[in-house]
């Protein structure tokens, strides 16, 4: 599977393993990671809510797209989705190719990707007790009446 | 025409339900949108929202069929 979505902790080594190539003399691992904070925001946590039927055939074909483009030998994503805490991986891409610059920019285009098609939702609760779904654009925009704005 | 209509994550919360089916005269994903939206108050039009048809990602002014299944995507934030 190219790109998979998980509802337990990313194995990264076995992630990393899984492309490793004895033709192949770069890998390159891109790992999203859960932090504690965001726009002046504390963080505590954080919920994706991910709609599989549609993110694991766009997935895929962002992979397609990336071998197409790319001299490129391996390729996978892994996605989560639930409640993670800090620290946690979110995301894993790895790549390998006989030379890195390929590796690099196959590596980037699947990130940036997965970031902007895939029908995937990031909830985030901070300490002050209050979450909202990020990327919302009535909080981008709500400013000192972004309190009448919540998301339950 | 009969269609279900899917909502997720913040347009779930503004719809206040996850699915529903709906008598649509006829026309563009984008118009089934709107029409949602006068039915739900809370619902809003977000620059960046994404829109899918049976399990495929489609386009605004795509048409819709009798007993599509027409999923609405608030912007994403994957990664």
């Amino acid at each position: 599977m190219k790109f998979s979505v998980s509802d337990t902790a990313i194995d990264v080594s076995a992630a990393r393993k899984a492309v490793a190539d004895k033709h192949c003399g770069a890998l390159v691992v891109f790992e999203g990671w859960i932090r504690d904070h965001n726009e002046g925001q504390q963080v505590e946590r954080l919920e994706y809510e991910v709609y599989r039927p549609v993110a694991e055939k766009e997935g895929a074909r962002i992979i397609d797209e990336a071998f197409a483009r790319f001299a490129i030998t391996h390729a996978l994503c892994i996605h989560r989705e639930g409640l993670l805490e800090l620290g946690d991986c979110a995301v894993i891409v790895c790549v390998s190719s006989a030379h890195r610059g390929a590796a690099f920019d196959a590596c980037r285009y699947i990130i940036d990707q997965t970031k902007t098609r895939l029908p995937i939702w990031k909830k985030e609760h901070y300490v002050t007790g209050i979450s909202e779904w990020v990327n919302c654009e009535q909080c981008a925009t709500a400013g000192d009446a972004h309190g009448e704005h919540r998301h339950d | 025409m009969k269609v279900k209509v899917r909502y997720f994550a913040l347009f779930r919360e503004q719809a206040g339900c996850a699915s529903e089916s709906v008598d649509f005269p006829g026309g563009t994903a984008r118009e089934l949108f709107q029409m949602m939206t006068a039915k739900h108050q809370a619902l809003n039009t977000q620059a960046a929202s994404l829109v899918a048809i049976n399990d495929e990602m489609s386009g605004w002014e795509s048409t819709i069929s009798e007993n599509d299944e027409v999923l609405f995507f608030p912007p994403v934030a994957g990664g």
